[in-house]
């Protein structure tokens, strides 16, 4: 069933009951809000956010953020106008960075022969990027294969970026839905802040707080410095006005109130991991059951992988297959949502997936 | 060829090496951008501390307090929802199904044959600004016709911006006759006339913004035969229905005439003034299409247009609206809160106006009854808006614009005083 985290349902609650206005907000959304999202993602003890050296606002959930974010570097990215997607990425990234007016190129990323990452063909690819470009990194739980490079490789990526003089885009969209653990789910992002990249990021509170509809998200820009920030953030806003003049108010209330209110923000992060947790029982679960169903393949990715999304290996033809004979729906690139997976099917899934790849 | 490709390649690679000298600062290039006007006028108001300060440039309705006003209907709709607890997942990208029916049979009326034909397409669009915004964008991609836009002179400050980023051209036609304060009509007939067939035509439903002077109705029919003739498409901004007469179907006039003289119109609808739903973004964006099988097509495009711009709308305010609009209890509620709205704007309109007389003016302010809707020209020199906020502390933009929603019993005859005393 559909989750409403208890966290997010008691600060609606409190939102409700404070009988707020429903005035416009800034263009650039609430300052609470906005704070408080940064401080999530580079930690509230980040030098970034001591220095006031960053823009955020308010988007319309990662969609919307990705959005606001590549028409900035469509208008006023001074060098390569390129933006690098792993191989495969969201489907929504390209449409997002084309209709924004910006190219889009591509780096090695899955390898579906190991179902898990081509970290050397992601470097030679990496290495092979036009400098001045900007790259795009998913920070936790890839989407859609659920392959996060390990923090040894993540390092490396970051000294290959840096010398390669490429601007990168962070996509964070399941912080603490990825391990249950908002910071360690943050490395990524947090390392290249102290590697010295002026990174983009555009998060999502769609999953991590279950606000899918509510649409919350931000967007931040880091910056060399406060004066800097707030050149950026002037052109950020003349291009929000046209879009939509300023962000729904509700949902980031409610996100306001859960990372504020500290009851309110133990509860989440228990929320959060609880839900991180049910991701990652199910797929063990499921990697027994393929097991004890016989299985002789090599099931080892379904509990490396991350997040939402396991890449599953089972070729078109088989996911026709297990559609056909078993009614198990997921799309043709063998991709399985492991929300969609419960303990009272979990066993069922297995014995089909074992039936179609025998 | 090759000399400006050398010239470009010379250009990045000095850019390149500029850049990597300065690795951390890509964005020095950028300048700080204008500050919003209106914006402006809040800042400066706040700063003033004179206890007798207007603020006439805010665009939001305000109760006869100053303050800003949750409609009753609105909350009790929302309390309803809220006991409901129903989850938060996605909204279909074109928005709920019960909330673009509802927005289009309040704008078309509920027994239009548009509607029953299944000929419109309506989604659900981020208030006004964003529903414009696909709309624009759709327009770029999709007509073939000019793709230039006219707005009425003048207009909204963001329709020019919304446009231009859709990738669209924006040209005018006369609309604002500043000797009357009121609509010049011949002017913008004869624009109109001049316009390039096939071109897109905006229009502001009711309650012109800025100015507040709308056509009367026999000037509306004559403006919708010429724009036939002139094979024009007529965008419709509808901001105010129901805010500006106080009555939704009085307010939909122009919109359901041109519906009814065969224009297969685009229209933009705004919740945040009519249900006060400002901040929780909440519109619909619909395009009159043939037919059933035009619009599902005509849906199919927009959604591809949606989806990387922001994938599926905010459900808050639209979940509010299709409670309002359904419920037969509510939606009664509301066309009184509405019609409250526009009832307080009306007085103010005739106080003001009978306070400068008071105040002994011998100008003609007609036109301050006349307009209708939030915003009133009330056609005060950029010199007497300059004086008025120095010497009155009254605040509003330089065009001479107030919001009369910024007006309250308590505070009508300082404005008229005010007023008088820059003009006289």
């Amino acid at each position: 069933q559909p989750y409403v985290l208890p966290s997010v349902v008691q600060a609606e609650q409190n939102v409700i009951q404070k009988k707020l206005n429903k005035e416009y907000a800034p263009i650039g959304g609430e300052g609470d809000f906005c704070k408080e999202a940064a401080k999530l993602a580079f930690g509230a003890d980040s030098s970034v956010i001591a220095d006031s050296r960053y823009v955020t606002v308010q988007g319309i959930s990662g969609t919307g953020s990705l959005r606001i974010g590549a028409e900035l570097i469509s208008k006023h990215w001074p060098l390569n106008k390129t933006i690098y997607l792993p191989k495969p990425s969201w489907g929504n990234h390209t449409p997002i960075f084309k209709f924004a007016g910006f190219n889009v190129g591509a780096y090695t990323y899955y390898d579906p022969s190991t179902c898990g990452l081509n970290f050397a063909g992601a470097m030679e690819d990496i290495k092979n990027i036009p400098e001045g470009s900007v790259i795009l990194l998913h920070a936790c739980a890839h989407n859609p294969t659920g392959v996060d490079p390990i923090p040894e490789q993540w390092k490396e990526m970051s000294a290959l970026i840096k010398q390669k003089n490429l601007l990168p885009y962070f996509d964070m969209a399941y912080q603490g839905f990825a391990s249950g653990d908002v910071d360690k789910d943050a490395f990524a992002l947090r390392y290249f802040i102290s590697e010295g990249h002026n990174v983009l990021l555009a998060q999502s509170f769609a999953k991590n707080m279950g606000l899918y509809g509510e649409r919350v998200g931000a967007f931040t820009v880091v910056c060399a410095d406060k004066d800097e920030a707030a050149r950026v953030e002037s052109q950020i806003k003349i291009l929000i006005r046209p879009m939509y003049s300023n962000p729904p108010r509700h949902g980031a209330r409610v996100a306001t109130e859960v990372m504020t209110n500290p009851e309110l923000r133990a509860q989440w992060m228990k929320d959060v991991k609880f839900m991180a947790d049910r991701i990652i029982s199910m797929r063990t679960q499921l990697r027994d059951g393929l097991a004890k169903n016989g299985s002789s393949r090599d099931w080892k990715h379904i509990t490396d992988q991350i997040g939402m999304f396991a890449f599953t290996g089972m070729t078109p033809a088989q996911v026709e297959q297990i559609t056909k004979d078993y009614s198990v729906y997921l799309t043709k690139d063998g991709r399985i949502s492991i929300a969609g997976i419960t303990s009272g099917n979990v066993g069922h899934l297995a014995e089909a997936m074992h039936a179609v790849t025998k | 060829m090759l000399s400006t490709a050398r010239s470009s390649l010379q250009r990045n690679a000095a850019n390149l090496s500029a850049a990597s000298a300065r690795n951390s600062s890509w964005w020095s290039g950028v300048e700080m951008g204008p500050p919003d006007a209106i914006l402006g006028v809040t800042e400066a108001f706040k700063r003033d501390s004179n206890p007798k300060k207007m603020n006439l440039g805010v665009g939001a309705y305000r109760d006869d307090n100053g303050q800003p006003f949750v409609l009753p209907s609105v909350r009790k709709a929302e309390t309803l929802i809220m006991d409901r607890a129903l989850n938060k997942e996605y909204a279909p990208i074109g928005g709920e199904g019960d909330f673009c029916k509802e927005s289009a049979k309040l704008a078309f009326g509920s027994d239009s044959e548009v509607v029953r034909d299944g000929r419109n397409v309506t989604i659900q669009g981020i208030s006004g600004t964003g529903s414009l915004r696909v709309g624009g964008a759709y327009l770029q991609k999709w007509f073939p016709g000019s793709k230039v836009v006219y707005l009425p002179k003048p207009s909204w400050g963001n329709h020019t911006p919304i446009m231009k980023h859709s990738g669209l051209e924006v040209g005018a036609y006369r609309y604002y006759d500043a000797a009357t304060c009121g609509l010049d009509f011949a002017g913008a007939m004869e624009d109109i006339g001049n316009i390039p067939e096939g071109s897109i035509i905006m229009l502001h439903a009711c309650a012109h913004n800025p100015t507040g002077v709308d056509p009367t109705p026999e000037q509306w029919k004559e403006m919708s035969a010429v724009i036939k003739a002139k094979k024009l498409l007529p965008f419709f901004d509808m901001a105010y229905q129901g805010f500006a007469s106080g009555d939704v179907d009085r307010d939909a006039f122009a919109v359901r005439q041109f519906l009814a003289d065969g224009h297969n119109i685009l229209l933009s609808q705004s919740y945040s003034k009519n249900m006060g739903l400002y901040g929780e973004r909440t519109g619909a964006f619909t395009v009159v299409c043939a037919d059933k099988e035009e619009a599902a097509r005509v849906e199919s495009q927009i959604k591809i247009i949606v989806r990387p711009l922001y994938s599926n709308p905010p459900r808050h305010g639209a979940r509010i609206v299709t409670e309002i609009l359904a419920n037969p209890e509510i939606h009664a509620e509301w066309l009184v809160d509405v019609k409250t709205m526009a009832d307080r704007i009306i007085t103010m309109r005739d106080k003001l106006q009978a306070g400068l007389a008071r105040e002994g003016s011998s100008r003609n302010w007609q036109h301050i009854t006349d307009q209708i809707g939030m915003f009133c020209f009330t056609g005060m020199t950029p010199d007497q808006v300059a004086k008025i906020t120095k010497e009155f502390s009254v605040y509003l933009t330089k065009d001479g614009r107030i919001s009369v929603a910024g007006i309250s019993s308590s505070n009508v005859d300082y404005l008229a005083h005010a007023m008088h005393a820059v003009t006289k």
